[in-house]
């Protein structure tokens, strides 16, 4: 599919926006393709953070005060544009803020799962999951004797949903991710949602590999809880956000226990306040609110559409590239031109380690990640201790693919 | 910046390329231990046989880095024949390898500890893996086959107490 991207779209003036781009190492300018673990942030979020430091700081929902007031104003603002980016319906009241999505998959998993799923349960989770939609479960189920379906992965890396009405059925809860962060492939999730609200269960997806690089609408995904990332959206580390339909928020018990999240508190007992700061106990991440604010944003004045196009045509350059001059690759993903594919490119390189292809690409001043990707049972289902994942986002362009092939022949030319 | 040449010397370019005491031993008389790093998800597998106080034999099989399959290559030609307070030794030496350096990248200099414990000269080649220590991430693979040895020698410490009692 060809889309070209706006005329708006340079980037050049987006790579100018991001003043860690211009690191220099080894003489080297930074080649940054690392963005699926952690995105890199431009100006704009940093000053709205050290703005709001210098001018507003205060807690919040606290003093009457006017910079206080202030402060809960720009920490309800960012709640509020973290709602419109995923077109949640009700914003105001849907949007819980937590520290990233680990933290919204540990709050979903204590809180609805301890509530809705007792001995003799299923949920449905894939196994090309993250860690973070994975572990909660597991750790769940090591006190009660629910019962977790598996999705498989088919040979074109996308999930098998040929049987999807038997995997859902009779489960409570079917939880997917929206854009794998190893092998790149963007869930079709309509059959998923059909699937499982025929079946009666309550969708989640995990929109941390999607919400920052495609346009996301929960109402017509039709999804029932989904959570993203600031950091991987060009905001700070530190916040996550957790959206669930209110009606689902309003019958979960609390998450974390303290300030912020009651209505009244006796010696004897308590009684929690409304959503969403129900979910917020304690001081909360004020500033990196009013940065993830800025990201968006700035993600806004770039337009997600303009994004998608320009990843998704640098993503299609990328693995002609790297396919035409190494016979010895093998890319763990859709190929180039495939549909539903977004610009994260994991990959074996011959026999060699890609700890030993991170390091020397290192030496090029190209930042690749070599591991697992927090999905071991991924990993075991492509034979792999780990891979190589180059991740691509507004701000690459195709000197830093040539960057990567140029850096691979070095690598090539090391271990051969 | 450390160098790559720092890294990826000749000598352990070798050994990964020609692994030394590449395999399996039947268990028993071997014993069979596995080790993880869970860094990278390498997993290697350590087959010791120890007969009479000495190692009469070594294998590693499992995947790694050019790193961690060259420390545990050199460390199985290290070992084989030598008995076991020699090769507790040679582990004590080969950890403080790359603790000390550790210590001295520190800014505020040396820690209390004397750094002259190790003799580079009874290291051989292992002392090609110095270089390590300047990529603080890299020093848990060169440690990965180092760490599974000293869990076989304890499970046939263990063994040899159970047996004795």
């Amino acid at each position: 599919m060809a889309t070209v991207a706006s005329p708006a779209f340079d980037v050049e003036t987006i790579k100018s926006d991001f003043p860690l781009l211009d690191r220099v190492q080894a003489g080297r300018k930074i080649v940054f393709l690392d963005s699926a673990a952690s995105s890199q942030r431009p100006r704009s979020v940093l000053n709205a953070m050290d703005d709001y430091y210098q001018t507003t700081h205060a807690n919040v929902h606290r003093g009457v005060y006017a910079i206080a007031e202030e402060a809960t104003r720009r920490y309800e603002e960012a709640r509020l544009l973290a709602g419109r980016l995923i077109n949640a319906p009700d914003p105001a009241r849907e949007i819980i803020f937590t520290k990233n999505v680990t933290e919204a998959y540990n709050l979903v998993a204590y809180s609805w799962g301890r509530k809705n799923l007792h001995d003799g349960d299923v949920i449905v989770l894939t196994e090309t999951e993250h860690h973070a939609n994975l572990v909660p479960w597991l750790m769940l189920q090591e006190e009660r004797k629910i019962t977790i379906r598996y999705i498989a992965m088919d040979d074109d890396y996308r999930l098998d949903l040929s049987d999807i009405e038997a995997v859902v059925d009779g489960a409570k809860l079917v939880s997917v991710t929206a854009a794998s962060n190893v092998l790149g492939t963007i869930t079709d999730l309509e059959p998923i949602t059909r699937a499982a609200h025929r079946a009666g269960a309550l969708v989640m997806a995990d929109g941390a590999q999607l919400v920052p690089h495609r346009r996301v609408d929960v109402q017509a995904l039709d999804v029932d809880l989904l959570g993203y990332t600031g950091h991987k959206l060009m905001g700070p580390t530190g916040i996550g956000v957790l959206w669930a339909r209110a009606e689902i928020l309003e019958e979960m018990p609390p998450f974390l226990g303290g300030g912020e999240m009651i209505s009244d508190v006796r010696l004897d007992g308590f009684s929690t306040t409304d959503i969403p700061w129900k979910f917020e106990a304690g001081t909360p991440p004020i500033a990196e609110a009013v940065g993830l604010g800025a990201a968006i944003t700035y993600l806004e004045s770039i337009g997600i559409d303009n994004i998608a196009a320009h990843e998704q045509s640098l993503t299609n350059y990328a693995i002609r590239s790297l396919q035409e001059r190494f016979d010895e690759i093998e890319i763990f993903g859709p190929g180039a031109d495939a549909e539903r594919r977004g610009g994260v490119i994991s990959f074996r390189f011959g026999d060699i380690h890609p700890h030993d292809v991170a390091q020397v690409l290192d030496e090029h001043a190209v930042c690749v990640r070599a591991g697992h990707h927090c999905a071991k049972p991924l990993m075991r289902r492509l034979g792999v201790n780990a891979t190589t994942r180059a991740s691509l986002y507004l701000y690459n362009d195709e000197h830093d693919i040539d960057a990567l092939v140029a850096g691979l022949e070095g690598v090539r030319k090391m271990f051969s | 910046m450390a160098g790559l040449e720092d890294l990826y010397r000749e000598i352990i370019l070798d050994h990964y390329r020609s692994p030394r005491n590449r395999g399996e031993l039947p268990t028993p008389p071997a014993v069979r231990v596995e080790g993880f790093n869970p860094l990278c998800g390498d997993e290697i597998v350590l087959y010791l046989d120890v007969e009479n106080g000495s190692v009469r034999d070594v294998k590693i099989s499992g995947q790694g880095c050019s790193i961690s399959q060259s420390s545990a290559s050199m460390m199985t030609a290290a070992i084989k024949g030598k008995d076991i307070a020699e090769v507790r030794g040679l582990i004590r030496s080969f950890k403080s390898m790359m603790t000390i350096h550790e210590a001295q990248l520190e800014p505020d200099g040396a820690r209390d500890e004397p750094a002259a414990l190790v003799d580079p000269d009874s290291f051989g080649e292992l002392a090609a893996l110095q270089g390590v220590v300047k990529f603080p991430v890299r020093i848990k693979c060169a440690t990965l086959s180092w760490n599974t040895l000293v869990q076989a020698l304890d499970e046939l410490e263990t063994k040899a107490m159970n047996s004795d009692s």
